[in-house]
């Protein structure tokens, strides 16, 4: 539909709407994060949560301890090469749709600890990510933008076409290969179907 | 000028709670079935080995679910039977005392008995002692 004239319409107080529409104004105010912190971020993640700011405003307050109830994984803080396969493996047992925010430095790259030997760099290696968050660790405000950037994402998905997300689809997979622990870290050290290498992407 | 006729209706006294029982049921059948209909329409299930698995906190289950428990705590089981089981028993059987049959009390009387008889043991095994 015309957005000129459902403006045009509501102007008249005639509310026109989609299904798909509908379907995503649902989706986008009623994600459930998982209970699921890793680092000094994961503190700020809780404040996010608490009253001073409110996640709750946007549907998102109901932190779920099981991934099986969960729309939503903040990986809030360093992730070791020790629990990235858990991290894989929790993502796998969230149902579909299911999104992801990289939050912090150490989630997105490494961080500060990007040269240890034992620090993964970046989330992203193994799972999709839907937003970054920069910082270290960013205030709750940056997880409240990035929550944003999230339901306009979502509230953007087309339930039909080509272009429909993941979990629409049925021929794209909903796991994701779990990394194994190696003689040098993690094997694979990346997932090539989800990692997209920052300087294969500069050199095009 | 005729008779009036009006119209019979015999209503079972349980007719109310049929309608309602119907209304309930249905009232739960159709997001059920309509969550059906979109998951056939749009949405397809993806089951997998890890989404399926019983552990759900990341790690991966290891040996099997028929753990054995170690037989030391059958101490802690007939505490547990005394001071905990038996309370529960003794609270009806307190407030309930003064109309009790003959039988009835005989029986509580055992059942103490038994009980009574496992803390006696329990103290001679210096269950009960601390430090």
């Amino acid at each position: 539909m015309d957005q000129d004239l459902k403006t045009e319409l509501s102007k008249h107080g005639i509310f026109a709407t989609s299904f798909e529409e509908l379907y995503n104004w649902g989706r986008k105010n009623s994600v459930w994060p998982l209970t699921f912190g890793l680092a000094c971020c994961a503190i700020e993640m809780i404040a996010t949560t608490m009253a001073r700011y409110d996640l709750a405003r946007f549907g998102a307050e109901v932190f779920r301890p099981s991934p099986r109830q969960a729309d939503l994984m903040i990986v809030s803080g360093t992730v070791t090469k020790k629990m990235a396969p858990q991290v894989v493996r929790l993502y796998n047992q969230m149902p579909e749709p299911k999104y992801v925010i990289a939050m912090g430095a150490c989630a997105i790259s490494g961080g500060p600890f990007r040269d240890g030997y034992n620090v993964l760099k970046g989330i992203d290696r193994y799972i999709p990510v839907d937003v970054h968050i920069p910082g270290c660790p960013p205030r709750p405000e940056a997880l409240i933008h990035a929550f944003m950037t999230l339901q306009e994402k979502i509230g953007g998905q087309h339930l039909t076409g080509e272009s429909r997300p993941r979990h629409l689809q049925r021929e794209l997979p909903s796991e994701f290969p779990v990394p194994e622990f190696g003689e040098h870290g993690l094997e694979p050290a990346q997932n090539d179907e989800v990692f997209r290498n920052p300087l294969k992407v500069l050199q095009g | 000028m005729g008779k009036s006729f009006p119209i019979a209706t015999v209503e079972h006294p349980w007719a109310t709670i049929v309608v309602l029982l119907a209304a309930a049921i249905v009232f739960g059948l159709i997001p059920l079935s309509l969550a059906w209909l979109w998951a056939r329409l749009y949405s397809p299930a993806k089951p997998g080995m890890q989404k399926n698995a019983t552990y759900e906190c990341g790690l991966e289950a290891k040996g099997e679910a028929w753990v054995q428990l170690n037989v030391s705590y059958y101490l802690y089981a007939i505490v547990f039977l005394i001071f905990d089981v038996e309370a529960v028993f003794l609270l009806p059987f307190a407030a309930a005392f003064s109309g009790l049959s003959m039988a009835a009390c005989l029986a509580m009387l055992v059942f103490l008995l038994l009980l009574v008889e496992g803390l006696v043991w329990a103290c001679q095994k210096g269950v009960l002692t601390w430090a």
